[in-house]
């Protein structure tokens, strides 16, 4: 490379240099990505057997995605739970993350202990931890209980109130649902909410001064400056809830499919499933980038 | 939220000399104190949900087995008996075995968390900084790997390395493919090229970082002679210190958390911390042992397991927090 330095212009230099910094990425893609990509989609055409010495591939054409469709007792209701609990989550996500974003970003006494706690559910919610909650008696217990005598009476009343008002039903059904996922919601938020929270701190304050002098109000400075210069931020968080919540290890398809290949043995099945399951969330977000892109503000 | 805004600006409607004597009388001033109100309620309610898990566990691990089945105890015990709690206490400390178990989960999640932040690193400098035939199109691929969901590769990984044959080259020799199963190779080698749980993050964080650090000081070294790497660590390196943080922290917790690739990679056998977490209960089978009481012994190994990182936590909050503005996550 030494006798290559004389010849090469200061581009091709740089060049070589940007293809020296990634190319630990490029070795680990091809290696550890794309390689075992290329094999997954092979394994879900075939019946996989391990043997001592390797593993066997039998072609079995798109055997493997019919049986998981057809035959697979639950992995059709499993999958369509998931993905209409996550889709009803985004939109709850997305608001209460904003909305806490804008809380921590006020001035007010205990702004760092709040933001210290906000920001505690990547620690608190992760696996193993929410795997076992769940299994656990006291947590299920105290849970109930709360249902019991607090959350379903007050939710019956809401509930008539909001009947009696002629609201739709399939409105208050999501209303209903994203009230009692609320712990769920404000766990989920805790990434988003740091993006937008960082989002709201780079906005310059000379905007909202001028907007000030010029004799706009707090709620017109908020429409006018802070939402359009975040709305990018909202594309962003919204890319990465999906993701993060159709990939969380928590998530139930996830374990299922898991199970498929460690559990039942059936390799070819499992990812084939996981195939379904990207295609799946490709499509939302496909969907999601195509809708908000348009509505996006960039300041450049 | 609208009416509360915009009612605390303007103070200086009221007339002159009258805001000594009735302050308490203005609308400005009774808006500002309600939305203050309302926000520290929404505040502490918001950091209860968060923290009420948290609450159970410490409240359940101080419990004797007679509190459980008492009725009128909800949160703390009617006597808080040392003796029954250093019990529970001492029960998970050697079931788990938790000075081994958590000196492995240290070393790994170390090991695990260093190699990733020295390879997000680098590659993320290298997408800040230089452009070269297909960088774009290779930067498209670090947010594919964002978006495939590990599962999808997990069968063929596992296989690959129990089956690890040094991508062919052992086979060229006749060689028998090695396990490496059990091992903390799997870790090193996904690790060390950006390809560890999550590390597409970490490469985007790192590289949105360094785009936003200023040339100059940097074309000014170049120029002065230091060379390339030496530019790296000498001027951009330390200048990255926020970036790094919340890439160590996010990359220490998910790795001391993850039961997945762990799972995976190792046995279930391995004395680790989440695998001993998750077994801890298994012994305490049997009809001895009423269903609250292992419910105690679980939290009580759940507080056990997270402590640690509560401290790590507590430890790098305050910078973490701080550089959150400047990290410039935010593209």
């Amino acid at each position: 490379m030494i006798s290559l330095k004389p010849r090469l212009t200061l581009t091709g230099k740089r060049a070589l240099w940007g293809i020296v910094f990634t190319a630990p990425f490029t070795i680990g893609f091809l290696l550890f990505f794309l390689g075992p990509m290329i094999q997954s989609f092979v394994f879900s055409l075939s019946e996989l057997e391990v043997t001592p010495h390797g593993f066997n591939l039998n072609y079995l054409g798109f055997e493997n995605f019919r049986y998981a469709l057809r035959v697979d007792p639950s992995f059709m209701r499993i999958f369509t739970e998931t993905t209409i609990r996550i889709l009803t989550d985004i939109p709850a996500v997305i608001i209460f993350s904003f909305f806490a974003a804008t809380l921590l970003n006020q001035e007010f006494k205990g702004r760092l202990l709040a933001r210290v706690i906000f920001f505690m559910p990547v620690i608190l919610t992760a696996g193993i931890i929410a795997q076992l909650e769940a299994q656990d008696i006291l947590h299920r217990m105290l849970a109930y209980v709360a249902d019991q005598e607090d959350t379903i009476a007050t939710s019956r009343a809401v509930v008539q109130v909001m009947m009696q008002l002629r609201m739709p039903q399939d409105f208050i059904v999501y209303i209903v649902t994203a009230v009692n996922r609320i712990p769920d919601v404000i766990n989920a938020s805790a990434i988003p909410i740091l993006i937008f929270l960082a989002g709201l701190q780079s906005i310059p304050s000379s905007l909202f001064e001028t907007a000030k002098i010029e004799g706009a109000t707090a709620w017109e400075s908020f429409w006018k400056i802070t939402f359009p210069l975040i709305s990018p931020l909202f594309l962003t968080n919204m890319v990465f809830i999906i993701v993060d919540s159709f990939t969380a290890p928590g998530n139930s398809l996830v374990t299922y499919i898991s199970n498929a290949a460690w559990s039942r043995g059936i390799y070819g099945v499992s990812v084939a499933m996981t195939w379904m399951y990207f295609g799946a969330i490709a499509l939302f977000l496909v969907i999601v980038f195509g809708f908000i892109s348009k509505h996006v503000f960039y300041m450049e | 939220m609208k009416t509360l805004i915009s009612k605390s600006n303007p103070v200086n409607s009221v007339p002159e000399g009258a805001v000594r004597t009735s302050r308490f009388l203005t609308s400005a001033f009774w808006s500002g104190v309600t939305w203050s109100f309302i926000r520290a309620v929404l505040v502490i309610g918001i950091a209860f949900i968060i923290l009420y898990p948290l609450i159970i566990k410490l409240s359940s691990s101080i419990m004797a087995e007679s509190d459980l089945f008492d009725l009128t105890v909800k949160w703390i015990p009617r006597r808080l008996d040392m003796r029954s709690i250093l019990r529970n206490y001492r029960d998970v400390y050697e079931e788990m075995n938790y000075l081994v178990s958590f000196r492995n989960s240290v070393t790994l999640a170390f090991l695990v968390s260093s190699l990733q932040l020295a390879s997000c690193t680098f590659i993320g400098y290298g997408f800040a900084r230089f452009k070269f035939p297909g960088s774009g199109f290779l930067f498209g691929m670090v947010i594919l790997t964002l978006l495939v969901p590990p599962q999808m590769i997990m069968v063929p990984l596992f296989l690959n390395f129990r089956f690890f044959d040094f991508f062919g080259i052992a086979g060229w020799f006749g060689r028998e493919p090695i396990n490496l199963l059990g091992t903390y190779w799997p870790f090193v080698l996904t690790s060390a090229t950006g390809m560890g749980l999550k590390n597409g993050l970490f490469i985007y964080i790192m590289r949105q970082f360094f785009k936003g650090m200023p040339k100059d000081l940097e074309e000014a070294a170049l120029v002065d002679g230091a060379g390339q790497i030496r530019t790296f660590f000498t001027i951009m390196l330390p200048g990255a210190a926020p970036a790094i943080l919340i890439v160590f922290l996010f990359s220490f917790v998910w790795q001391w958390n993850d039961i997945f690739l762990t799972s995976m990679y190792m046995r279930r056998s391995a004395t680790l911390l989440p695998f001993m977490l998750e077994r801890l209960t298994s012994s305490f089978g049997g009809y001895q042992y009423s269903d609250e009481y292992i419910s105690v012994i679980r939290n009580t190994g759940m507080l056990m397991f997270i402590v640690p990182l509560l401290f790590v936590y507590g430890f790098l909050q305050r910078y973490f927090i701080e550089s959150v503005e400047r990290t410039g996550i935010v593209g």
